[in-house]
């Protein structure tokens, strides 16, 4: 037989492979338990490597590893190093929700910063209410949530929408025409914003999506402008908005005439869509790479000495940047990684970190952030021209605003 | 590319000879190893991966009956395999609720349970569901496009569009299905608490043994007159129909089976992963099993089920070893397999066999 050498060595190296995912478990079981004794704390790091999110959540995993790195470097936490074990979510929730399940059985880490999109934490929130092990999720989202095993370290809508609403509102900007992607965080911000609208006088003239991914927006914005709006809430995600931007320039939509709020297009993401097309337009967010004190100028010196010069930081990198310095906190406080003693200790705890004082509310596991309005300025950076003064109260149900009574059971 | 252009093994003329007890002596030693072996040497984890993997190696069983078997390429398996799942997923939610209404369904503003949820509370009803949507989905779409003599590409791009098409329905109508998200956090499966060991460990088992029943159902009908006819209706479909068959009519029924198939996994997929999402049935995924079954071996069931394994196995394990990179990994391995050996893994072993 001709072939009889490579049908043995493919034979062999399928064996291999199978022994290999055999002996895995065993691998890990020697460097687990890490958390409780050894040399290092193991914790993990779940954002998704490759798929559409990749883009995005490849710079919060480094905003992370930045973090570990210079808490390793002042003497890490409770005199241990800590050990990032990193893993590809691969913008699959089911795979979220594998990779969580090994990152707590099988590494046995003592925390997991990871998450992007709604839908990944969703799949995630069983795994890691089962095993009551700890979840840190970095980035804006819908609210209604609030999981014992969650910490929530980017905006919930009363710190980013509502704002966003205020300050149209304040502009005199009162028709407004709501475009989104296709999924949980656009339909459900949609749905406040129309129940903030009917209490504010404001009028929503048309409501649009798009499937995500999606490239064609000569017809959509056909629709936005025969609308006549005075401005436009955007909650499209990812590359729909350059597809979205380029044709309302070409539209002859200039930022003066319609201005368009984004709640999902940050630093990282304007280099994408391309300066030109979106220079002038508002932006909501809790940080800027812009913003001034002595804590964003050392992120981002660190952040441009580790990773390059031309790297930009943003609001769900710093957010993925605080979580880590949070929980560290919070452990340091407890004396120990251990979860419920973590939970009880983190209420309360302080910092000021790049976007301004961040305090974690021990109730909801929100943290009160600062509400901050940008302009997108020609050299890519954003320029904040509003802010809300001190940090809110993180409010995930919004329980304080008696418009939104029907929105939370 | 379709089935056709290639060149299948010739079906052999049904010559009476010695029973060959290789075939059964494998199954019952594959057997050994899935249900004491594993069990024994697994941790939960591990375990629960391989039911899942298991799930999916009964979709792909049903691949390869259609393609393999039927010369069928269908790219749209997915569907059937979410709706299996989220009848599954529906009762389960529902069970969960009790008087309530689903988690989703709150935070997308629906106030009353919509018609099409009130009788998957009905755990028979729900069950019944699984494998009548998709087998009557089947036969619809068979039925109509068979008899169209749609065959070939035309077929295979067909199906994909239906996997497009359910993606955007499923996703499109949030406060009905979860949008996006699918369904997830489910707490009890027939009483039990579905994350427990114990359960997770009774899934594997009843995963392996509806594998293994259906494996073995699959087996005879290859085996039967209407396996023959299904392979002559694969080889030469003209010929079949001059000599008085309706090819119609046997692909129907074998596309039917490979969906009912693809649905009873999709069914136990849920409680074993605990979410079912639009992401886990749309062009992708199901391409994927495609893939798998390629690379085990469409010839042979057997090369399906092993196929599908393996592949999955690699994913996780690839993965894991190697988060930045595991993608290529995975890309190289399928490129090596249908580079080295075009009919897959079992091609590849059985060659000597077949020109002996």
């Amino acid at each position: 037989m001709r072939n009889a050498f490579l049908r043995t060595a493919v034979g062999a190296g399928l064996v291999l492979v199978l022994a290999a995912c055999g002996g895995d478990p065993t691998e890990s079981t020697t460097g687990g338990g890490a958390a409780a004794g050894g040399d290092t704390i193991k914790v993990g790091l779940l954002h998704s490597l490759s798929g559409t999110m990749a883009i995005s959540e490849v710079t919060v995993r480094d905003a992370e590893l930045l973090a570990i790195e210079e808490i390793n470097a002042a003497g890490g936490v409770l005199g241990k190093k800590l050990e990032p074990v990193v893993e590809d979510g691969a913008s699959d929730w089911p795979t979220f929700a594998e990779k969580a399940n090994k990152l707590i059985s099988q590494d046995k880490v003592a925390t997991v910063f990871g998450g992007w999109t709604s839908a990944s934490r969703k799949a995630m929130l069983p795994v890691f209410e089962r095993h009551k092990a700890l979840l840190w999720y970095p980035v804006q989202y819908e609210g209604l949530e609030s999981s014992p095993y969650i910490f929530y370290t980017g905006a919930t809508t009363n710190q980013q929408i509502i704002p966003g609403l205020d300050y149209l509102k304040e502009q005199g900007k009162t028709k407004i025409f709501l475009v989104g992607s296709d999924y949980v965080f656009p339909r459900t911000a949609n749905k406040i914003i129309k129940a903030y609208a009917a209490a504010n006088g404001m009028t929503i003239l048309g409501e649009e999506y798009t499937p995500l991914g999606h490239t064609e927006y000569s017809t959509l914005t056909n629709k936005v402008v025969q609308a006549k709006p005075d401005a436009v809430f955007n909650t499209l995600n990812g590359d729909s908005n350059v597809a979205f931007f380029k044709q309302l320039k070409s539209a002859g939509v200039t930022a003066e005439s319609m201005p368009v709020l984004s709640v999902s297009v940050a630093e990282e993401e304007v280099t994408g869509i391309g300066v030109d097309n979106i220079v002038g337009h508002p932006v909501a967010w809790n940080y800027y790479q812009t913003t001034e004190n002595a804590a964003n100028t050392k992120f981002v010196a660190a952040f441009k000495a580790k990773y390059g010069d031309a790297k930009v930081t943003s609001d769900p990198m710093e957010a993925g940047y605080n979580a880590v310095y949070l929980w560290a906190e919070a452990v340091k406080k407890a004396g120990t990684t251990e979860v419920e003693a973590v939970k009880k200790a983190s209420g309360g705890i302080a910092l000021e970190r790049p976007e301004g004082l961040v305090t974690i509310d021990g109730e909801t596991q929100h943290m009160y952030k600062t509400a901050r309005i940008g302009i997108i300025q020609p050299d890519g950076l954003i320029k904040e021209v509003w802010n809300s003064g001190e940090p809110i109260k993180p409010d995930p149900y919004l329980k304080s605003y008696p418009w939104a009574g029907s929105l939370a059971s | 590319m379709t089935a056709t252009l290639e060149k299948p093994p010739v079906a052999e003329a049904p010559v009476k000879e010695p029973r060959d007890w290789r075939g059964p002596a494998l199954f019952a030693l594959v057997a050994v190893i899935g249900l004491v072996v594993m069990p024994l040497v697994l941790e939960p984890f591990r375990l629960g991966l391989l039911a899942k993997y298991l799930t999916y190696a009964i979709v792909a069983l049903g691949i390869g009956l259609a393609w393999g078997q039927g010369g069928m390429l269908t790219l749209g398996q997915g569907v059937f395999f979410g709706l299996g799942g989220y009848a599954m997923g529906m009762h389960l939610k529902l069970n969960d609720a009790g008087d309530g209404l689903p988690d989703f369904m709150v935070w997308s503003g629906v106030e009353t349970l919509p018609a099409l949820w009130e009788p998957f509370r009905n755990p028979v009803f729900a069950i019944a569901m699984v494998v009548v949507v998709p087998g009557a989905v089947a036969w619809l779409l068979g039925t109509l496009v068979f008899r169209q003599r749609v065959r070939g590409a035309y077929f295979a791009i067909l199906t994909q569009a239906l996997a497009a098409a359910m993606v955007i329905l499923l996703v499109g109508q949030q406060g009905l299905t979860g949008g996006t998200n699918g369904l997830t956090n489910f707490f009890e499966f027939f009483g039990r608490d579905v994350a427990a060991d114990s359960t997770q460990r009774g899934l594997y088992f009843t995963v392996a043994i509806v594998l293994g029943v259906l494996f073995v159902g699959a087996w005879q009908l290859q085996r039967s007159r209407f396996g023959r006819l299904l392979l002559a209706v694969r080889d030469g479909e003209d010929r079949v129909r001059f000599l008085g068959y309706n090819p119609a009519t046997v692909k129907t029924i074998t596309f039917t089976i490979s969906a009912v198939m693809a649905g009873i996994a999709g069914a136990l997929f849920v409680p074993v992963v605990g979410i079912i999402s639009p992401a886990l049935l749309g062009v992708v995924p199901s391409l994927e099993l495609v893939v798998a079954v390629a690379v085990g071996g469409r010839f042979a069931l057997a090369g399906a089920v092993l196929g599908a394994v393996l592949m999955g196995y690699a994913k996780t394990y690839f993965s894991e070893e190697l988060p930045d990179a595991w993608l290529y990994l995975q890309g190289a391995l399928f490129i090596l397999v249908i580079g080295l050996a075009p009919k897959g893994i079992i091609g590849f072993f059985r060659r000597k066999d077949v020109a002996a």
